[in-house]
């Protein structure tokens, strides 16, 4: 591998790379993001492997083994170039018929193709719906390279913007580009990346650091993971980019350990931007020196606040500190540091090489570009999609989403994590951008959008998000610890049928405590998810604490179970699938559920078959009188097969 | 170095962690205060078995704590135990990043989406 020494000489090397890669031979991606994985895509891999060798296609297909494509539902994906046929939940089983039919007939496998509500057929993958209404600018480049090769994002144009910030821009430039890019922290708070390089560039001292946050905490969110193991070089260049407008050497990421495969990635890519003399000494021989240390967090929420962050990568523990002086000004080891999100610096490029003009043309007045949001929970297409900011919440969940799963009613999707907040359907319309989430009180935060349909009990999770931020409270100042603990004590209570009148009240005035004297952001914003659902669906508290019921019939205290004499079939299925043998029954004698030994686990339910639909949940109402043992069934017609 | 004394062991034994204290010269007290901190650690010793139930916000509402009462009906531990034979660690994660598949749980690096009673059943007595 040659180091490269200048501009001329990255040019060069692409051309070489270019050259030697024909764009009309056949090359299958197959997507090896985490989800996939999950559904065993490395097998499907294999399978590739194996089966072209057998076919003597050796040398005449490129197998790829790409980063995230985000349309995680449907996984493994495959894509066969240049023609960019998709082909969805690939098995291992399925890959002998596409080698045969597809690449040496050049036919299609209809049954793999995505298939719209009317059966058509959809060939290539920007045409599938999920697809087509993105604009994925920062993500999109994940499905053409392998992430661990730099070749391949060296032939995409990779590293140009670098070259072009090294000789054709002064530190300067670069910074004011950023700053009228108007790129804002893709991480929570939404703070202008510009501004923010030019506090620390300011700053006294003469070490600076530039940190990379990949401490994604946010649970149900996972786009800085799927970003860092598919296209790691963008987030890295841009990266150096941003330490050279800075005046920086020294760059840290911090990544969860619980991401070994991003941890695995970047490395490499590290070594390799090393070797191409794209990091360390003499960056393309401008003079510039700069390098990377990955920093491996331990699994701590807290722990991605800024000042946590460093305190963590000094090596204390992750809590964070008082920030009278913005870390900004002083950081790690008290000198100047500039953190920012994954997505933000995987922007930095884009912005360079196309430039201000072009990224403000995208999104709306206050947030610009794009914003790449994980979509998961009831919706039909679960992934990871990138939007221009100011798409409504609606397009998003019904146009890409493919809306609500089974069927069922919409009932509110959740922004921003822990610390956002959920919107009801009367907001569904509103454009999504920093600003406007702000404002009806919920966040962009890092992306996470949630949806819940009718059987999401919003009490529920809202104590479902203060548990969580109770456990993740570092404890160091006292609104925050016991604030926290306090309201999930009353939520508890309410979703144990055991609420009180004035209850409400007491949660809003808690909130506003905790929200006004916690020392970071996590406490400060902890309030979120009960205020934004006291405020949109605060009959579902009242219906809890006045009438002892659960409208969504989700909190296990308030809801029983029974079955229906009438519709009861004796089948016999729910009594011996009782975990708890609560169960009671016979051949031909109407089952009864036994109310004192239910542990409300809701199996019964799950296991009756659909054809009798005999068990009924309810909430607030009394359970029916069971009829006396041994009553017999009724036969309902085309019960017996 | 932390980090890989647990993958090693699966726990930090307290002799690992005092031979860091000497070595790196720095006060056992601050070494507990980082090994009590972060979730990856463990003082005490994990099962043979890692089974963990995602219970990030996406498969809680896709029916992940339901889930967890299954397994733990299953493994007769509760989440952050160890079962007295040393074979099963059951633990919760707040997300796997896997999303579609949930509710999610992992055994031993194998990924399970929305198990049904039996598929845990199986998988639990595939283990030894």
């Amino acid at each position: 591998m040659i180091k490269l020494k200048s501009p001329a000489d990255l040019a060069g090397v692409r051309q070489q790379i270019l050259s030697q890669r024909d764009p009309s031979k056949p090359c299958i991606t197959i997507c090896s993001g985490t989800a996939c994985h999950a559904y065993a895509s490395e097998k499907t891999a294999t399978a590739f492997v194996s089966e072209i060798e057998r076919n003597d296609l050796k040398g005449k297909v490129d197998i790829r083994r790409t980063g995230c494509h985000g349309f995680c539902e449907r996984g493994p994906i495959v894509v066969i170039f240049p023609e960019e046929i998709c082909y969805l939940g690939v098995k291992p089983e399925d890959v002998p018929e596409i080698v045969s039919t597809t690449l040496m007939e050049n036919r299609l496998v209809n049954r793999l193709l995505y298939g719209d509500s009317n059966g058509e057929k959809i060939i290539c993958e920007g045409e599938i719906p999920f697809y087509k209404h993105q604009s994925r600018i920062v993500f999109g480049n994940n499905r053409l390279i392998d992430p661990k090769s730099i070749e391949d994002y060296i032939a995409i144009g990779g590293y140009s913007a670098l070259s072009k910030a090294l000789f054709k821009m002064s530190p300067d430039e670069v910074l004011e580009t950023v700053k009228r890019a108007n790129l804002r922290g893709r991480g929570g708070g939404g703070f202008p990346a510009g501004l923010k390089w030019e506090t620390t560039r300011n700053a006294p001292g003469k070490v600076k650091y530039v940190i990379v946050n990949a401490d994604e905490g946010d649970p149900g969110a996972y786009m800085d993971r799927s970003l860092l193991e598919g296209n790691p070089h963008s987030v890295l260049e841009g990266l150096i980019i941003g330490a050279y407008a800075i005046g920086s050497h020294e760059g840290y990421i911090y990544v969860r350990q619980e991401y070994p495969l991003a941890v695995e990635n970047l490395s490499i890519a590290l070594s390799q931007a090393r070797n191409y003399g794209l990091l360390g000494k003499n960056i393309l021989g401008s003079g510039f020196n700069f390098d990377v240390t990955i920093h491996r967090g331990a699994g701590a929420f807290v722990s991605g606040e800024s000042s946590a962050l460093m305190n963590a990568i000094e090596g204390k523990v992750g809590e964070p500190r008082p920030k009278y002086v913005r870390t900004a000004v002083s950081g790690i080891r008290e000198r100047p540091s500039n953190l920012n999100n994954v997505e933000t610096w995987a922007n930095v490029p884009l912005i360079i090489s196309r430039g201000a003009d072009w990224f403000t043309s995208i999104g709306t007045a206050g947030s610009k570009g794009t914003k790449i949001f994980s979509l998961v929970g009831k919706v039909n297409n679960t992934g990871l999609v990138e939007v221009p900011m100011g798409m409504t919440l609606r397009e998003i969940i019904y146009d890409i989403g493919g809306g609500i799963r089974y069927g069922k009613k919409f009932k509110a999707v959740q922004t921003g994590g822990p610390s956002g907040g959920c919107l009801p359907q009367s907001l569904l319309d509103i454009p999504v951008d920093f600003d406007e989430l702000a404002r009806v009180g919920s966040m962009m935060g890092s992306g996470g959008m949630i949806v819940m349909d009718e059987d999401d009990c919003m009490v529920d999770v809202a104590r479902y998000f203060l548990n969580f931020l109770a456990e993740e409270s570092c404890g160091k100042c006292i609104p925050c610890r016991e604030g926290i603990r306090q309201m999930l004590k009353i939520l508890n209570r309410i979703c144990d049928g055991e609420g009180r009148t004035g209850d409400i009240q007491l949660l809003e005035e808690l909130s506003e405590v905790v929200r006004d004297a916690s020392l970071c952001a996590l406490g400060q914003t902890a309030p979120n998810p009960v205020l934004s659902t006291i405020r949109y669906f605060k009959d579902e508290y009242e219906a809890h604490i006045k009438e002892r019921r659960c409208p969504a019939r989700a909190c296990k205290a308030l809801i029983s179970y029974y079955i229906q004499p009438e519709k009861c079939q004796a089948c016999q299925i729910c009594l011996r699938e009782c975990p708890v043998g609560a169960i009671t029954g016979g051949k031909n004698l109407v089952h009864v559920i036994d109310q004192d030994k239910c542990t409300k686990c809701g199996t019964c339910l799950e296991v009756c078959p659909p054809r009798f639909g005999a068990v009924v949940k309810t909430s607030g109402e009394p359970v029916p009188e069971a009829p006396p043992e041994g009553t017999q069934v009724e036969r309902t017609k085309g019960a017996r097969k | 170095m932390l980090l890989e004394i647990q993958r090693e062991n699966r726990w930090l034994p307290p002799k690992a962690l005092a031979r860091v204290s000497q070595r790196l010269g720095i006060p056992i007290n601050q070494i507990y205060h980082i090994a009590t901190f972060y979730k990856a650690f463990s003082l005490i010793p994990q099962g043979r078995h890692s089974v963990s139930v995602c219970l990030g916000t996406a498969c809680h509402v896709r029916g992940a704590p339901r889930l967890l009462d299954r397994v733990t009906d299953r493994l007769h531990i509760e989440p952050g135990e160890t079962s007295p034979d040393m074979k099963f660690t059951l633990s919760t994660v707040n997300c796997l990043g896997c999303c579609a598949l949930g509710p999610v749980m992992v055994v031993d690096g194998e990924y399970l989406g929305n198990p049904s009673a039996k598929e845990i059943k199986r998988v639990i007595a595939s283990c030894n």
